[in-house]
């Protein structure tokens, strides 16, 4: 750059170093607090450095959660894993497939049903709550695995990214494996899937931390306490009307429900940022 | 755009794309289009009888004070939202985009909060605003300056500004970062050569350039605004106090699935859904012409 001497730079990184303080201040009170019994986080102010809890209060969430809920963190952790990789990979297999469809093949409808997918773009859970909760309800997929995962798995976002994606792969490929006799599915194995490897990581980056993140639709068609996922319990644990919410336990639990998608993000960051500036376009 | 080779089958393509299709009709088309068809309807409380009425709850909901004050809320939200996020996002890329040196490290530095949740944003901020224990509030009260977001509105609605922006800001760093260097050094250096200082180099040259990705971002964050912000709502505020944060998507949560008023809720749906159409529409025109930029 043009002008990198001096008190100038010395200023930008003053002003980056305050700037990455400022956005990190909130989780590291949260860590703090996570570290201390309830009775010093009762007296403000509440302490600045950590205290000697750390073991005591992650290992009582990990165990037993909160008095307020009856499930332990470890188990509503369990069920963000599974949910979070459930729509990841649900999201990658169908839109994958449905591309490989629209690109390489010739059939009717076929412009319909991309125009029905990209629809789907339109219809956040948000604008359909009530009719999406009932026809997940009459298909007995309340508190399970499956409602938490299939109904979240339909993409046009990773559907568009696969056919722009595909459309980029030269054509004489295709031809290649036709002359050397492999049919759609042999060419779509071996050659076509090998080949989308970058695109799959930076897409499965993104849809992990969109799938563990959700918040609405888990509290929807949750209500057994062994189904809650981790976001969801920590509503509960807040929730605890007059008698003292389980601070250190909550902070814990917030704690823990932030690590997998903050550690994905920062040690997948070249995938992430690949995935984030291809998914938005 | 079409490919020269295809493999002909007659069958494989629908099999293929079946799956994606069945789950958009079963949880996307057919509720999005049974919200359509009761948000012209009107129950009576037992369920037994229902009513075709047109677009009478959609009448009643513009006249109704508590919508109207919703849509307000919202749009103060969104907005404050949208441009706290792009402020501090644009200032710290200026500066980030300025070092060479650790240029990477302070971008780790700086996007990993988007991957933090939204509703846990809330809990964060809700425990450092807390009125009795928390740590914000401790210092404020000892400045002399009273905080309670339970009963305040405008201080309740300042919080969930302040968490949902305090997430963003890593998501628009991330694009006006990648959108400054994309501009040639070249422009900078001619410019700096007539003798531009770096204020003036920045307004009259790098943000006109950047135009295209503060508006992408301006969309972008509104629909975060809009929707994604549910969960920060639902932890900090649950809408209250009396309504200053009851956002339109929290008030369809609260009138339809807690107050169980189909017909109301159905129509606030489609009020929603026209929105994220004319927003996507908006976003899709616009990228549209960032191709031949």
């Amino acid at each position: 750059m043009v002008e990198n001497r001096g008190w100038l730079l010395i200023l930008t990184h003053v002003v980056l170093i305050l700037g990455v303080g400022i956005l990190a201040f909130p989780i590291w009170v949260a860590f703090v607090a996570s570290t201390h019994e309830l009775e010093t986080l009762l007296i403000p102010p509440t302490p600045l450095l950590p205290g000697t809890e750390f073991f005591e209060n992650y290992y009582k969430a990990l165990t037993q959660g909160a008095k307020a809920v009856g499930a332990p963190v470890w188990q509503m952790m369990f069920n963000s894993l599974i949910m979070a990789l459930g729509i990841t990979f649900g999201k990658i297999t169908i839109s994958m497939l449905a591309a490989f469809a629209i690109v390489y093949f010739k059939f009717r409808f076929r412009m319909f049903f991309f125009w029905m997918i990209f629809i789907t773009l339109m219809l956040p859970v948000e604008v359909r709550i009530l009719p999406t909760y009932k026809v997940v309800s009459d298909l007995g997929m309340l508190d399970n695995y499956a409602g938490l995962t299939i109904p979240l798995i339909a993409s046009a976002t990773a559907t568009f990214l696969f056919r722009q994606f595909f459309m980029t792969v030269p054509d004489e490929l295709s031809e290649a494996a036709r002359v050397d006799g492999a049919g759609p599915m042999r060419f779509f194995k071996d050659i076509l899937f090998p080949m989308s490897r970058t695109n799959i990581a930076a897409l499965f980056v993104i849809l992990f931390i969109y799938g563990w993140n959700q918040y609405l639709w888990p509290l929807l068609i949750t209500t057994d306490e062994s189904m809650y996922t981790i976001l969801i319990g920590i509503n509960r644990m807040l929730a605890v009307g007059d008698s003292q919410a389980e601070w250190q336990i909550i902070m814990a639990t917030t704690m823990l429900a932030m690590v997998p998608p903050v550690a994905v993000v920062v040690f997948m960051q070249k995938m992430f940022v690949q995935g984030m500036t291809e998914t938005e376009k | 755009m079409e490919k020269r080779v295809v493999f002909n089958n007659k069958v494989l393509p629908y099999l293929l794309i079946a799956p994606q299709i069945i789950v958009t009709l079963v949880f996307f088309i057919w509720p999005a289009s049974q919200a359509l068809f009761q948000s012209m309807l009107i129950e009576d409380p037992f369920g037994i009888s229902t009513q075709f009425v047109w677009f009478e709850n959609f009448v009643d909901l513009f006249e109704d004070p508590d919508y109207l004050n919703s849509a307000k809320v919202t749009a103060v939200f969104s907005f404050s939202v949208a441009i706290a996020a792009l402020a501090c996002a644009l200032y710290l890329a200026v500066q980030a985009d300025r070092v060479i040196k650790g240029a990477t490290t302070y971008r780790t530095l700086l996007i990993w909060p988007y991957a933090v949740a939204p509703a846990v944003a809330g809990v964060l901020f809700l425990f450092m605003f807390n009125p009795n224990l928390g740590l914000v509030v401790f210092s404020l009260r000892s400045l002399g300056y009273d905080w309670n977001h339970a009963l305040n509105g405008p201080q309740a609605m300042s919080l969930v500004i302040v968490a949902a922006a305090w997430r963003q800001i890593s998501y628009n760093f991330l694009f006006f970062l990648a959108g400054m260097q994309a501009i040639p050094k070249s422009l900078i250096e001619a410019a700096a050569i007539d003798g531009a200082k770096p204020a003036r180099r920045f307004w009259t040259i790098v943000f006109p350039l950047l135009t295209p990705t503060t508006f992408f971002l301006l969309v972008m964050n509104i629909v975060y605004a809009f929707f994604d912000t549910f969960g920060i709502i639902h932890q900090v505020t649950e809408g209250g106090p009396a309504a200053a944060t009851n956002i339109m998507v929290y008030k369809v949560f609260s009138d339809g699935f807690l107050g169980l008023d189909l017909g109301g809720s159905a129509a606030q749906s489609v009020v929603l859904m026209v929105i994220v159409i004319s927003l996507t529409v908006v976003q899709f025109r616009y990228i549209e012409r960032k191709v031949h930029y």
